[in-house]
């Protein structure tokens, strides 16, 4: 039995000498981790999650500070994205901080705009143009709809705009989605995109949309939850 | 004018799963009514049972989930699963035997996976593996091929029988009741007997046993069959059967005395039916061409060597289950090779 | 004439033809609609950029908007009369969306101009110049891509352009227009495909179309031997969907397999659809700019199906209104045919160059998705699938967004979206809505991560720029108080002033900053207060 327990308290001092050896000459500059967290983060530093901006609040995940439901521009996406990554499970996003809402650009109304530039000092990625007594106006690709400008502007003339929908960004709604959509109504929104966006707008991605405004569905009963979707 | 978007193609569905599980019925139909002619009323008792029974399990494990039952229930996988599980067992076994295997494959092999289209292993086959390992004195008990049987029942009689276990009066179970040929085969050559010796008891046919050559002909024909009507495709049944086929020939060309041929071993047992009919499942199966080929082969050779060399006379299921396991590691290192690429994209 | 070895794709499907309810009686006129509404983008690639003005008259041939950039193509005018506007109107497209349009209200004279040089000599002409002709007649893929011709026809640099395929396959159910042109103007298609062998020295010209157009298959060979060309060589296909697809067409006449990233070009193929090669034909040898297509309206929800030549522009409903309009039981109308084409939300967008079809179902024949059960792995799609792809496979890294997978190992992107998966799946899964679903999703994502690495680079830039600014201000204290003490120490020094010097200055400055903060602030708030009107 000696013998035994001296093999094995030997091979676990030279493995463990050859981990701590492998992790001092094998070690990877600055932190990668927090690199790749970095990476699926989606950079509106908008600092909703509590953190000073994207990169504090991956390192935050990467240092096990954090939770990864911090982050409301991101939403469902990046949460997955980073429950992948760790290798736990995602979770619903965290209510207290925000909800993910569909995508939006700053504007100022140039005409109220006062040239204080105290909307040109929140920006953090610089997507505010403008000099002091000067009117400002938004960069409207750079801005990354983070509305950190609303709050600091003293006349209110900032605007958070939906994107307007463009031909060439428009994208596929999920054939998944229609059905969650066809049981919540009892009706089939028969895959017009318009109207899923128009719900969209109104309220969430699950909004309900009235029957009377389903134009073109064609009225089926409630269906079925499909088996393979979320079995 | 306003009209409906509706997702392209515009075009009525050219397949039905229904229909598809219709015609796997109907090619069914060959072999198990040779079976019935062989070996009695019993086969269809225990078609009857586990059909029944399948049925209620699948309508209240639907009801307990909260799906839809009409269209799960109309689209016949069950039924098939069900006559599927039948033809293993033993005709005449109690009326339990079918239906605890039937319960079984439906409530824990299928539903618990998710339901239809998300079952790891074929239910039929896990059903049927549940009953041997349970209840292997139930399930070896096979009946003597008609020729052989000293009495045949007929069909009340032989409900009578499944649902009492008593047999009419004058009819002992030494004169219904046989091991099968496999059976016979695995004992006696395990006790070192020649195989020309065994080969020369009454059981065993031309092909395989007696009886059994024809309805796994009756198996081929139907097999044959759906692959012509495009419902399974040729890649799992013959390389699962050449597979097979190649091993046996080869071990019975070694030792002829100690190996049966090929034509013995395809021709008895469950081989036939297991490549058409059960290894051929697409939803427990590999699915990239290339991985179909692995997994046929693969369930050959592990057919062949559980009937050779390990404790149980014949393999299928066993072999069906343990390439279920490795479908989705074959199919994840065979992805199809797309038209135009060179050399694959794997 | 040797007989070709035809090669055969894999997959494939055979849906019901539907093409004698439209391909019986020849192309019809169809007369100047009210009001024609004319996107500027109707191509793949930039919109053109317009270059008339609101209120200007123009006349038939006139450009109305330029190419913008190398992948575009200018639009012009199918008739005389004024322009109106040039606004956001609803276009064909799935979403219902809306695009910039130019509005143009014809005044009923057609009066022409000639927008063109006509060259009947063409082959005295460059094959330069007639690319750039190509590329000003706003000349584009009729097939339904759209691509731009001339960006085609430019090939890729160090491959020769060896053979000249005119695509007449037309192997979508139900449409019938380049049955209908290949009959009537075989001649052009024929031509058109001589000025292309001329423009890339091309030594052949394969015209494939499925050989369930006879008729139109002996046209073009009684237009062949007229024209007496050996170089040009009539091919019957067989009828199987999607052999009209161009990789698929080039595979079955040739047997070169292309796979979707390498472009055709690349292999010494230059694929053009007939009614491209026509439209090409009558910008060379006529000197006439892209105005006018020729569509299919059919299906068994209209009243008299047909072809027509129609003026690019003219609204689907006014078309289908001179067409005989629909059946009662009209239930759905597609742009193009029932395997690729796209249910539309109305019939109030213009007929575009893309606009081959206007196919109406009865309510009988468009049924409302069937419900999609689980997928059982069957296979069929796969089986039939023209790319060999696994849509089973793709289907599952859809469903559960791992679209990665779905693009690295599973080749999403090779997906041509013929639908056939849909139409064979057993368990009636919407399979290539799945694929469109995920295709659009991973452009966005991929939008969506450009976006997010820009503001990472300006968040980072900005942060440095702080950071610089506020060194750069200390810094320069520093230097202010190294003086001051220099200073100090030349003068006479006084004990305990060296000490309050500085915070002395520095007092001064918060109290400097204070005061135009405050008056800053009353600024703001007196002008807050004025009503923006009087600002404006």
């Amino acid at each position: 039995m000696w013998t035994a327990i001296l093999v094995f308290t030997v091979l676990a001092l030279v493995l463990g000498a050859l981990l701590g050896y492998a992790g001092q000459a094998f070690k990877v500059e600055g932190d990668p981790l927090a690199d790749k967290i970095d990476a699926l983060l989606p950079q509106t530093q908008c600092g909703q999650c509590g953190y000073p901006g994207c990169r504090p609040y991956a390192e935050a995940i990467a240092a096990g500070e954090a939770d990864i439901n911090r982050c409301p521009p991101g939403g469902e996406t990046t949460i997955k994205a980073l429950a992948d990554l760790l290798g736990v499970e995602p979770k619903p996003l965290d209510a207290e901080l925000g909800e993910e809402k569909p995508k939006t650009v700053a504007w100022i109304d140039e005409q109220v705009c006062i040239g204080c530039t105290l909307c040109i000092q929140a920006c953090p990625v610089d997507a505010i143009l403008g000099a002091p007594k000067l009117m400002h106006t938004v960069i409207r690709d750079e801005c990354t709809g983070c509305e950190l400008c609303v709050a600091p502007c003293p006349v209110d003339c900032i605007y958070m705009l939906p994107l307007k929908p463009e031909l060439d960004q428009w994208r596929w709604p999920n054939p998944e989605s229609r059905i969650e959509i066809a049981e919540d109504v009892s009706l089939v929104i028969a895959s017009d995109p318009a109207l899923g966006r128009e719900a969209e707008g109104r309220g969430g991605k699950h909004a309900m949309v009235a029957p009377s405004e389903v134009l073109s569905g064609s009225p089926r009963p409630a269906g079925p939850r499909d088996d393979g979707s979320r079995a | 004018m306003r009209f409906p978007t509706v997702a392209s193609p515009h075009v009525a569905p050219a397949h039905d799963v229904s229909r598809i599980m219709r015609q796997v019925m109907l090619a069914l139909v060959p072999g198990t009514a040779i079976a019935i002619h062989f070996f009695g009323w019993g086969v269809l008792v225990n078609i009857l049972l586990t059909v029944s029974a399948g049925l209620l399990a699948e309508a209240a494990m639907l009801a307990a989930r909260g799906r839809p039952l009409k269209p799960f229930l109309s689209d016949g996988s069950v039924i098939v699963t069900a006559w599927l599980l039948a033809l293993c067992l033993p005709p005449l076994a109690p009326w339990w035997l079918p239906v605890t295997g039937i319960v079984f494959a439906v409530v824990f092999a299928k539903h618990l996976y998710g339901g239809l289209g998300y079952n790891l292993f074929n239910p039929a086959m896990v059903g049927y593996v549940v009953l041997l390992i349970s209840f292997p004195r139930e399930m070896t008990q096979w009946v003597m091929p008609q020729g052989l049987a000293a009495a045949s029942l007929s069909l009340p009689e032989a409900f009578h029988v499944v649902f009492t276990g008593q047999l009419p009066a004058g009819i002992g179970w030494d004169a219904l009741s046989s091991a099968t040929p496999l059976n016979l085969y695995k004992t006696q050559t395990g006790q070192g007997v020649p195989l020309s010796t065994i080969q020369q008891q009454p059981i065993f046919g031309t092909l395989g046993g007696v009886g059994w050559e024809w309805v796994t002909l009756g198996w081929l024909a139907g097999g044959l069959w759906m692959m012509w009507r495009g419902i399974i495709n040729w890649r799992i049944p013959l390389t699962m059967l050449g597979a097979f086929g190649l091993l046996a020939l080869g071990f019975h060309l070694y030792d002829a005395e100690r190996y049966a041929g090929p034509l013995f071993h395809l021709f008895s047992g469950g081989a036939m039916l297991g490549a058409f009919f059960i290894a051929t499942d697409p939803v427990s199966g590999s699915t990239t061409p290339r991985g179909q080929l692995v997994f046929g082969a693969g369930i050959g050779v592990l057919e062949y060597f559980i009937r050779t060399f390990a404790g149980y006379p014949d393999g299928v299921a066993f072999a069906v289950l343990l390439m279920n396991i490795a479908a989705p590691l074959i199919d994840h290192y065979t992805p199809a090779r797309v038209f135009g690429a060179r050399g694959g994209r794997a | 004439m040797s007989e070709r070895i035809l090669h055969r794709f894999p997959g494939g499907l055979h849906p019901e033809q539907h093409k004698s309810e439209s391909n019986g009686t020849p192309i019809r006129r169809a007369a100047l609609p009210e009001r024609l509404i004319l996107p500027l983008r109707q191509h793949i690639g930039q919109a053109a950029k317009p270059v008339v003005a609101v209120g200007e008259r123009v006349l038939r041939n006139q450009r109305l908007a330029q190419a913008e950039g190398y992948v575009s193509a200018p639009v012009h005018a199918p008739t005389s009369g004024m322009i109106l506007a040039i606004e956001e109107h609803a276009v064909p497209h799935p979403s219902g969306l809306s695009a910039p349009c130019i509005v143009l209200q014809p005044d009923g004279l057609d009066e022409g101009m000639r927008a063109f040089e006509p060259w009947p000599d063409f082959c005295a002409v460059s094959p330069l110049l007639l690319r750039e002709r190509v590329r000003e007649a706003g000349i584009v893929g009729l097939g339904g891509a759209v691509f731009p011709s001339a960006v085609k026809l430019a090939g890729t640099p160090g491959t020769p352009i060896h053979t000249v395929v005119l695509n007449g396959a037309e192997c979508e159910p139900y449409i019938s227009c380049d049955d209908r042109l290949m009959r009537e103007r075989a001649d052009e298609v024929l031509r058109g495909g001589q000025i292309l062998m001329h423009v890339v020295s091309a030594e052949r010209c394969l015209v494939g179309v499925e050989d369930n157009k006879p008729e139109a298959i002996a046209a073009l060979r009684e237009a062949a031997r007229l024209l007496g060309d050996a170089r040009i060589e009539i091919v019957a296909v067989p009828t199987i969907y999607p052999s009209g697809g161009e990789k698929q067409l080039i595979h079955v006449m040739t047997g070169e397999r292309i796979s979707r990233e390498t472009r055709t070009t690349e292999r010494g193929f230059l694929g053009q659809n007939v009614g491209t090669a026509v439209a090409i034909y009558r910008a060379v040898v006529h000197g006439e700019p892209l105005t006018r297509r020729i569509v299919t309206v059919t299906g068994s929800g209209m009243a008299q199906p047909g072809n027509w030549d129609v003026p690019l522009g003219m609204l689907a409903c006014d078309l289908i209104e001179q067409a005989g309009g629909y059946r009662p039981d009209v239930a759905r109308l597609i742009l193009g045919g029932p395997m690729m084409g796209f249910a539309m939300p109305s019939d109030e967008v213009p007929v575009t160059k893309a606009a081959n079809c206007l196919l109406a179902l009865a309510s009988r024949d468009a049924p409302a998705d069937p419900l999609p059960m689980p997928c059982i792995r069957c296979g069929k799609c796969a089986e039939a699938c023209p790319v060999e792809l696994q849509p089973q496979q793709l289907l599952w890294d859809a469903r559960a967004g791992d679209f990665e997978r779905a693009e690295k190992r599973d080749s999403l992107f090779e997906c041509i979206e013929c639908g056939i998966c849909s139409a064979v799946c057993p368990s009636h899964i919407p399979l290539v809505q799945y694929f469109r679903y995920a295709k659009t999703e991973i452009w966005q994502r991929e939008r969506d991560k450009d976006k997010a690495s820009q503001a990472k680079v300006r968040f980072d830039v900005r942060n440095a720029r702080i950071e610089r600014e506020k060194r750069e201000r200390e810094a320069m204290l520093a230097r202010k108080r190294a003086q001051l003490a220099a200073q100090k120490a030349t003068a006479e020094p006084a004990p305990g002033e060296g000490e309050a010097a500085p915070v002395d200055d520095k007092q001064r400055a918060i109290r400097e900053a204070m005061e135009r903060a405050r008056a800053r602030k009353a600024a703001i708030q007196g002008q807050a207060e004025d009503p923006p009107v009087d600002k404006a």
